[in-house]
């Protein structure tokens, strides 16, 4: 009982507080935060997947773009309008990452690693080769009289903040939910003992297969809805370093925490966009922190808060 | 031209693909068979092989002058002794902190990857710099036609190699074979094999596992090196030219059976070959899909590779 109001009241401060940035920052830090917040339902859709089950993905920019393309060829080539876009978008990432787990779960560790890494760049490359719709790395804009949804402006900044807010929310509160629920403690029981879970008669493989499909949805709403609010679609976010990302965030952040993925979003983001001011290589920062974390911090920001203060966080 | 010299063009320039592949493939799986970690930064000790042979060429050519020949072969000695050192001390400072888990293996050489990339950027720059070949004649290639006088030999225009290029086919297997009689007939290369038999044995045998990891890891790096010093009078350096051969070496390494040395050679020459001779008839896109979904279907359904034992 206690836990449950410290939980309720946790979560109440987290969007409470992302809801009241808006009002304190500066217009351009308000854009930066709507944007880490998208980019948070990502790696909160990595965690599922990396944090709570144990698997290793280095192809989640196939779900993240699955959903940009969904979204984005719909509107633009089919002309749907944004909301009905969005399902569409939604559709595809589950539909990719239902047909990607099937085939990756056949795989283990290093392989299942190179398995995912491929199936990206096949989907990477598969974007460059459909340049007649797609227009590859130069991508497509989604003009902003079709981005709205009845008669709301999602390019306007407060909607488009406090829409990033709603998913973000919307995507928080599942996960939340999730990992409080039979079947997130299954997963983690899978990731800490695949035998015993499979001893218990639990159907491993099926729980894995079901949390990939969770994750990539997850992946994939990010992708649709940064797509409907800064009406962009291109290539480079199916590429590598696309996949690469949400691995940093959730590393850095604590891996198998409800609120890491937001806090290493919010960090990298910020450290990148400060690396890139100063230099044209502004990557080498994510290598730095990926090396050191390695090193010194494998259990991410949340992780070491969790183990040294904070024995219930989620 | 007709279409059999166009094959057995296309072959020949599969044929200096496949020589590089797998020098770089060889060193992967070296690593990755004795030390069962994944280098991802691997396609980094590569580009950065390329660009310091790029640099020790330009320098001594200004500070000493006289033939290209001579500042390429120091480059052909120094560049892959100083990626290889750079690799062991990377080992020694990172990999064997984390203790050669895997996963964090994986992520730390992508950190890795990073860093030498963009450090590349910051001093190299982003401009692809070529480097003089040290001899590279023209040598004009002849084919078989028949025609009305019966079989005759022609010289079809632009039918041509260079004897650069058969150079690098042939120090290639002359390097994979100077690292096999290593391997198989000196205490070092004996060494090796009983720390990729049984680590935990090999180390109780008072063999120092953690430096022979690190001269592995070096070893690797220095051939993926070498094959860029090779290559690069052909391709030009660039920061980014390590991703494609990365993959490509990836794709080797799997297909001959993770950790199996022959297997890889046997992998370099059939997808160099077919590299080739598929983008003739394909579009180079087109043909990357095909190949990658390929290999990861390999992967999927026989993760031992196509030449490899099946895991116990």
């Amino acid at each position: 009982m206690m836990n449950t109001v410290r939980l309720g009241v946790m979560h109440s401060i987290v969007l409470a507080s992302l809801a009241a940035l808006f009002f304190v920052l500066p217009q351009y830090h308000a854009g930066n935060v709507a944007r880490i917040m998208v980019f948070a339902i990502y790696a909160m859709g990595y965690n599922i997947m990396f944090g709570y089950t144990g698997l290793l993905s280095l192809g989640h920019a196939l779900f993240f773009s699955a959903g940009m393309y969904g979204l984005g060829l719909s509107m633009h080539l089919g002309s749907v309008p944004a909301a009905p876009a969005l399902v569409v978008g939604i559709i595809s990432s589950i539909l990719v990452a239902a047909v990607v787990g099937f085939f990756a779960l056949r795989t283990r560790g290093v392989a299942f690693m190179i398995v995912t890494l491929m199936f990206a760049q096949v989907g990477y490359l598969s974007v460059l080769l459909a340049g007649t719709y797609t227009r590859g790395d130069e991508g497509f804009v989604l003009p902003q009289a079709v981005r709205r949804i009845g008669s709301i402006d999602l390019s306007d900044p407060t909607t488009r903040y406090f829409t990033a807010w709603l998913f973000f929310a919307i995507a928080y509160l599942l996960c939340a939910r999730l990992v409080a629920s039979g079947f997130g403690k299954t997963l983690v029981g899978i990731r800490e003992n695949e035998e015993r879970a499979q001893m218990l008669g639990y159907n491993v493989q099926r729980h894995r297969w079901v949390a990939i499909i969770i994750s990539g949805t997850l992946s994939g709403l990010a992708g649709a809805v940064f797509a409907l609010l800064w009406g962009y679609a291109g290539a480079s976010f199916a590429a590598v370093q696309y996949s690469i990302y949400p691995l940093l965030y959730v590393l850095l952040g604590g891996a198998g925490t409800l609120i890491g993925p937001l806090l290493g979003t919010a960090f990298m983001f910020y450290l990148i966009e400060y690396a890139s001011e100063l230099t044209s290589a502004y990557m080498l920062v994510a290598g730095v922190v990926l090396i050191l974390l390695t090193l010194f911090l494998p259990r991410g920001l949340a992780g070491e808060l969790r183990r040294r203060w904070l024995r219930w966080l989620p | 031209m007709d279409f059999g010299p166009y094959l057995f063009f296309a072959g020949l320039e599969g044929a200096v693909t496949s020589a590089v592949l797998a020098l770089i493939a060889v060193g992967l799986s070296l690593v990755f068979g004795i030390m069962r970690v994944v280098n991802v930064a691997h396609g980094e000790f590569y580009m950065l092989g390329a660009v310091l042979a790029w640099w020790i060429t330009t320098t001594f050519a200004d500070l000493v002058g006289g033939h290209p020949a001579i500042g390429f072969a120091i480059a052909l000695v120094v560049a892959p002794l100083a990626v290889g050192a750079l690799a062991a001390l990377a080992d020694y400072v990172i990999l064997q902190r984390i203790e050669y888990d895997p996963e964090r293996t994986i992520v730390a050489t992508i950190g890795l990857l990073y860093i030498l990339q963009q450090g590349t950027l910051m001093s190299f720059g982003p401009d692809a710099r070529p480097v003089e070949a040290p001899f590279n004649s023209r040598i004009a290639l002849p084919w078989f036609e028949y025609g009305d006088a019966g079989f005759a030999l022609i010289w079809p225009w632009g039918f041509s190699t260079t004897s650069y290029k058969l150079a690098v086919i042939i120090a290639a297997i002359v390097l994979l074979l100077l690292l096999w009689l290593v391997l198989s007939h000196t205490r070092i290369g004996l060494v090796m094999r009983a720390t990729q038999l049984n680590r935990d044995m090999a180390t109780a045998h008072g063999i120092p596992v953690q430096k022979v990891y690190a001269l592995v890891f070096g070893l690797g790096a220095a051939l993926a090196a070498l094959g860029a010093v090779l290559i690069v009078p052909i391709q030009q350096a660039h920061y980014l030219m390590g991703g494609e051969p990365l993959l490509l070496a990836f794709i080797v390494v799997i297909i001959g059976g993770l950790g199996s040395l022959p297997g890889t050679v046997v992998a370099a020459l059939l997808i160099g070959l077919s590299d080739g001779i598929i983008s003739v008839f394909f579009t180079p896109t087109l043909a990357k899909i095909i190949a990658t979904l390929l290999v990861a279907f390999v992967l999927v359904y026989r993760p031992q590779g196509l030449f490899g034992k099946p895991l116990q």
